[in-house]
């Protein structure tokens, strides 16, 4: 039962290791920022996620009390990762930062600066 | 009279068992939670806005439930992608027409994109008629709206009722 | 066995940590930056975790709760100064 357990445990943990590890890879690798910004805010989640749960089960392996902390952290992270990846994505735009050349709907990109629906006449003449 | 002992009764309820996972559990620290719980919303109540209110708790367990499978999934496809070389890639903005209102719903329908499948809320409409996304890598432009649309704005509406 | 996998994993989030370096350091762009910063708290989350586990103390969630918690208040900061210029006005 214990060594079923602790594989349990060991198997998320590597899991979510891998996760982490693939989630800094395409940080390194992909080829503009907003593509980049999905490795953060996905993989990473995950994979701490993983981590903390199995943290937890081993927690409750060891003292025999279930011990919470961890689902407080991850909790957290899950509602804040969201929001910071809007935040940059939209300080991002307004910095004009290029996309990669093959991105559909760039155009898109001068809407959403102006908070105006898509393909909307502007107002003011460009 | 209750209402104003407890103007915020979920948020007091939430208080008191956040206090009690960060510590050990024992009648000392019920008490203080209880007591923080109780005073907490007291300064609190004055400062926040109306909004809209979720109508269907169990409905909103089972968004939560699905959500939570769909980050798992995403994830696996999300870590494909970032694997493969970067000329399979075509990501791309999309706009998805709103049909939900209200600021709460609205928040946690954008929070809900940037968690799951290769997709970030990038910003709304000032009319707020308008969601743009970025995805990261885009099959079908009108598929992915739809399905966006049909798998989470939907049940989202059912939710808040609005 | 734990301690062994413990140890591996620790490696590996040591290695992301260093690749979120690289990003840090090569930007090109701020925003890039200000995600390679936001990617390495989340990622040091997980390697106080994972060296609690290790040493076997509580002490260690105490401090990753606090990274957790000023960390995405510094990104909130950041991100404000990415649309305002100034952070504060």
């Amino acid at each position: 039962m214990l060594f079923w357990l602790e594989l349990l445990a060991s198997s998320l943990l590597v899991m979510g290791g891998l996760f982490i590890l693939i989630g800094a890879l395409g940080m390194v690798k992909l080829p503009d920022f907003y593509t980049r910004l999905h490795a953060p805010t996905k993989a990473t989640t995950l994979g701490i996620g993983c981590i903390l749960v199995a943290s937890m089960g081993l927690h409750a392996l060891r003292s025999d009390a279930l011990t919470v902390h961890e689902l407080v952290i991850s909790l957290f992270l899950f509602i804040t990762a969201p929001v910071s990846a809007y935040m940059v994505a939209k300080g991002a735009l307004q910095r004009r930062t290029p996309f990669v050349e093959n991105t559909l709907n760039q155009n898109l990109s001068r809407d959403i600066l102006r908070r105006q629906a898509p393909g909307s006449q502007d107002k003011h003449g460009s | 009279m209750l209402k104003r002992l407890f103007p915020m009764p979920l948020h007091s309820l939430i208080l008191v068992l956040v206090w009690l996972l960060l510590n050990q559990f024992s009648a000392g620290h019920l008490v203080l939670g209880i007591l923080l719980g109780i005073a907490i919303p007291w300064v609190a109540a004055p400062l926040s806005d109306p909004h809209a209110r979720v109508r269907k708790p169990w409905r909103a367990t089972r968004y939560l439930l699905m959500v939570l499978g769909d980050i798992v999934v995403s994830n696996f496809e999300v870590a494909a992608r970032i694997l493969r070389s970067n000329r399979h890639l075509r990501p791309g903005l999309l706009a998805v027409p709103l049909d939900l209102t209200g600021h709460l719903p609205l928040s946690v329908l954008a929070s809900t994109i940037s968690l799951t499948p290769g997709t970030v809320s990038v910003d709304f409409s000032a009319d707020m008629k308008w969601l743009y996304i970025h995805a990261l890598h885009v099959d079908d432009e009108a598929q992915t709206i739809a399905r966006i649309k049909q798998r989470y704005e939907a049940p989202l509406r059912e939710i808040f009722q609005c | 066995m734990l301690d062994t996998v413990l140890l591996m994993v620790s490696v590996i989030v040591g290695l992301a940590l260093v690749l979120n370096s690289i990003r840090l350091l090569r930007g090109p762009s701020t925003p890039d930056r200000i995600l390679a910063l936001d990617t390495l708290y989340i990622n040091s989350i997980a390697l106080i975790v994972l060296l609690g586990l290790y040493f076997g103390s509580d002490m260690y969630f105490e401090s990753a709760l606090l990274i957790a918690m000023l960390g995405f208040v510094s990104t909130a900061a950041l991100a404000k100064y990415l649309l305002r210029g100034d952070i504060i006005e």
